[in-house]
């Protein structure tokens, strides 16, 4: 460890502080924990079963592709699978994982805190996510929901399966992720150590604060749509339901105006990953901190009034469909700011290629490809071929697996030695994130050539000149489970038998590496200073 | 060129004109995407090659010197607004050509398309139907009118690069133009339950001489029987040539239509169906509306959004009363009535006004309601 004139806080100098992993090692001690940081590895444990889940169902809905008609279950089994999928990887992975699991582990100690503002309903949040699954995987197994992730109204709202209590689930689930948000904000703006202005916060900071603002906004209308189905489907209400005067259009403004900003909620906390990555691995300060501060907020605000590019084809009107158009080709740009000040960010650094760094490359790449084809289907014209064909289910994995999986993979290799203070096998880490990547880009990219072909999402038989194409797609998605198995594999070798991470490995500036590794029961041993900027790399470094 | 690009991208064949309009901007977006992304990765990745760390033992402090990389703000700006400029072009282009794909000319061949779980049923002015087969006549544009009797269905024809939804209780339309005959097939693109997948039909499109004939030789439309919409048996299959017009008068005569609307231009307790198609209506609102299939759909469903200045809001919804081919009847009857001329000896139906020849409304009768009444 370098030397400073700063004194680096060790175990060493004081052999009486244990790290949060050894502070109590009972079952108790873990169940009813107000740490900000076993809540993130309940959270990690929980979120990753249900990544294993959703990548199960995956696997048999692209077993049962390779062939046009049934492979190895009927047409109700292949409905019930897909909407098992897209629930699971959505509600369960996919809009939790980022923020309570990362932002849970590092925001406080980004910020200089003890813990979160409120730490009981941190727990809470983290029961009320479980008692949400368990329903909604309940409800869904036995239930036989097939409406799909979207609950589509009437056809919802007749559906004999347990539409309701599959709503109830996500709803529950909902309220997890407001408690989550609401429990960032307030920390974010009331437990900043001293001298840590805002401009002075790492941007994962502002990511995962743009995040909780959509998190608390938006997901109460989800939460209340879901509860109107809910009504409709037990007793008839007849709000979204057209023979008892009802309009199925409005549940799709309602759903879609919660769902697109989700894509904002997955999005934004890989944004925030990527930024840290990238800062620490070029070895540099961001190429402009505010465009990439900002332009998390821009999102978070235009993100809310693009929700129309849904419906381009359900009958709205020319108007709504021109102002949906084109304000969709803005909240693009917010993006693009991010993209080119990450690159300018590399240029001229000194760059230490790493795992995390070989993820970002392959974010970039699919982000990029996935936000652009984005753009391509908010375009009107060409929407009307593409819509509910592959080539959205392709667009949206490249956004939600290209970009939020691989930035979580990132994370989980960044900040792995700060969480369990061990190193993971390099060598194996630059194997399985080529493997992930090349299973990753040929499980999806036929499937945008199965959309440009016609090819409807949700078909359980299919016309057999879109075979082959499918035969590619599954092929590549057993190439990316195996590069997932692999990853869990020497991760959990590491966990054991990795190197001793020291505090800071990857030699960063941000504040979490302040602290030991894993970091003690509250954090810091003495409160840091933060007199620095969290990317001054032009300074020596303290620890 | 546009053949080899439309085949290196999978593109099913263009069956219009539009579809190859649309392709070129296709083939722009597409194209550039892929640029994009890879000179975007490649960059990032070359950045990480001439710029890599050489001592990695003594990384810190020395390397770096400057507080902050220093970024060219013009470049990023002329990045970021030229990157605006593509994006917006896109969107003029595109919904230039949406707006043409949505607006169909006025001479088209309107057929009613009724969608239900799992089947597509197509309706022809002559009263002629076909189930999962639409025959079309070559060069001619092709209206459709779509709805649906239970969920949300799609009618997705990739050859023609157009999909609309059909929705229960409402009426959407798309329009073609097939440049030559042959066969497409037409699948349902929203998620409508079990046989989703399998609820396919073929557009054939037919020289006009054959279509004429072919158009003969169809059943005429069957309208179905209760079935949880609640219309009850109506007018049977008739082999007399009926055309769908002439079942719309059997349908507004039996749900007691014409004890309100007139077919011949005198007015009523509701406005006349004689020329109200396509006319612009004044509302009690002050605004008005053309009177295309999806307002008249909606005046059947929820007469109250809607209502014509001078008349009272009295009708009551007919959601549930009508099933989805009794409204599409309707709409072809009010259709047939644009061009309605004052000339009474020659139109064989509906004096004016007069109820007493109107059939009696079968039970149960759909009962005029004032506003404030709320009993069923």
């Amino acid at each position: 460890m370098t030397t400073s004139s700063v004194q680096p806080p060790s175990h060493a100098a004081n052999p009486a502080i244990r790290d949060y992993l050894h502070e109590g090692t009972s079952i108790r001690s873990w169940l009813l924990t107000r740490d900000h940081k076993r809540i993130s590895l309940m959270f990690l444990v929980a979120t990753s079963l249900s990544l294993l889940l959703g990548g199960i169902f995956a696997l048999l809905v692209r077993v049962e592709l390779l062939t046009p008609e049934r492979t190895i279950m009927d047409a109700v089994t292949y409905n019930r699978l897909f909407t098992l999928h897209g629930i699971v990887m959505v509600f369960m992975f996919m809009i939790p994982a980022i923020p309570t699991v990362f932002g849970n582990f590092l925001l406080p100690i980004m910020i200089g805190a003890k813990d979160v503002a409120f730490p009981r309903l941190n727990l809470a949040s983290f029961y009320v996510y479980a008692l949400g699954a368990a329903i909604t995987l309940t409800a869904m197994i036995a239930g036989g929901a097939d409406m799909g992730w979207t609950f589509y109204t009437p056809y919802s709202t007749t559906s004999p399966s347990a539409v309701a209590p599959v709503g109830l689930g996500v709803f529950v689930l909902g309220l997890s992720s407001i408690m989550t948000g609401l429990n960032f904000i307030v920390t974010t703006h009331t437990l900043r150590a001293r001298n840590l202005t805002w401009h002075k916060l790492p941007l994962f900071v502002w990511s995962i604060y743009a995040t909780s603002i959509i998190q608390v906004l938006a997901t109460p209308v989800l939460g209340m749509s879901l509860l109107l189905v809910a009504v409709d489907h037990a007793w008839g209400l007849g709000i979204f339901d057209p023979r008892l005067g009802g309009d199925p259009l409005l549940f799709q403004h309602l759903f879609w105006f919660y769902s697109h900003p989700a894509v904002y909620i997955m999005v934004l906390p890989a944004m925030a990953v990527i930024s840290e990555v990238v800062c620490t691995f070029a070895h540099r300060a961001p190429a402009s901190y505010r465009a990439i501060a900002y332009s998390s907020l821009g999102i978070a605000f235009v993100g809310f009034l693009t929700w129309g590019h849904h419906m381009f084809v359900s009958g709205m009107s020319l108007l709504d469909t021109g102002i949906f158009g084109v304000l969709s080709m803005f909240v693009a740009i917010f993006s693009a700011i991010k993209v080119v000040t990450w690159v300018a960010t590399l240029r001229r650094g000194s760059i230490r290629l790493t795992t995390p760094l070989i993820y970002f490359f392959a974010f970039l790449f699919l982000f990029v490809f996935g936000g652009m084809t984005g753009v391509a289907v908010a375009t009107s014209s060409l929407d009307l071929h593409w819509h509910d064909t592959y080539f959205v289910v392709a667009h949206f994995h490249f956004i939600m697996v290209g970009g939020t999986l691989t930035a979580y993979l990132a994370a989980l290799h960044y900040w792995f030695p700060k969480m369990f203070g061990r190193m993971y096998s390099e060598r194996w880490g630059t194997v399985a994130s080529i493997t992930v990547f090349t299973g990753f880009f040929f499980t999806f990219m036929p499937q945008f050539l199965l959309g440009n072909a016609g090819m409807p999402r949700r078909y359980y038989s299919y016309p057999p000149e879109y075979q082959w194409l499918n035969v590619l797609s599954t092929a590549g998605a057993s190439v990316l489970a195996a590069g997932m198995l692999l990853t869990v594999g020497y991760l959990a070798v590491a966990l054991f038998r990795g190197e001793r991470a020291g505090a800071n490995p990857w030699d960063s500036r941000s504040y979490e590496w302040l602290t030991t590794s894993p970091p003690p029961q509250h954090n810091f041993e003495e409160q840091p200073s933060m007199d620095r900027g969290p990317y001054d790399f032009h300074l020596p470094r303290l620890v | 060129m546009n053949e080899l690009l439309r085949r290196l991208l999978f593109l099913p064949p263009q069956g219009t004109s539009l579809a190859r309009e649309v392709d070129y901007l296709h083939y722009s977006v597409v194209l550039s995407t892929m640029a994009g992304s890879a000179v975007v990765a490649a960059t990032a990745m070359w950045f990480a090659v001439r710029y890599r760390r050489r001592s990695p033992t003594t990384a810190g402090e020395s390397e770096v010197a400057e507080a902050a990389p220093r970024l060219s703000y013009g470049f990023e700006l002329a990045a970021i607004l030229g990157l605006l400029a593509l994006f917006v072009g896109w969107w003029v282009v595109g919904f230039r050509q949406f707006v043409k794909l949505e607006t169909p000319p006025l001479d088209a061949l309107t057929i009613q398309v009724v969608a239900k779980q799992w089947m597509w049923t197509f309706a022809y002015p002559s009263g002629a139907a076909s189930n999962a087969v639409l025959y079309v006549p070559a060069s001619r544009a092709v209206k459709l009118v779509l709805t649906s009797r239970d969920v949300i269905h799609s009618f997705y024809v990739p050859a023609f690069r157009i999909k609309q939804d059909a929705v229960p209780g409402q009426s959407t339309s798309i329009w073609f133009e097939a440049e030559q005959p042959g066969t497409y097939p037409v699948y349902c693109a929203e998620y409508c339950g079990t046989d989703h997948s399998t609820m396919r039909a073929q557009v054939v499109v037919l020289p006009s001489e054959d279509f004429a004939r072919r158009l003969e030789r169809l059943p005429p439309l069957d309208i179905p029987a209760a079935d949880g919409f609640g219309s009850g048996p109506l007018v049977r299959s008739r082999s007399d040539g009926t055309s769908l017009a002439r079942l719309g008068e059997g349908v507004a005569a039996r749900h007691g239509c014409l004890r309100c609307h007139t077919l011949d231009g005198t007015p009523h307790v509701g406005p006349t169906w004689a020329r109200l198609y396509q006319s612009d209506v004044a509302l009690e609102d002050g605004t008005s509306v053309r009177a295309d299939e999806s307002y008249l759909t909606e005046s059947m469903m929820d007469p109250r959004v809607k209502v014509r200045r001078g008349f009272a809001a009295v009708m009551p919804t007919y959601q549930g009363v009508l099933d989805a081919a009794e409204v599409g009847a309707l709409v072809e009857l009010i259709r047939s009535l644009r061009d309605f001329r004052e000339a009474p000896s020659t139109t064989p139906l509906a004096p004016a006004g007069a109820p007493s020849v109107i059939p009696l409304p079968r039970s149960p009768l759909p009962q005029l309601r004032s506003p404030g009444d709320s009993s069923p």
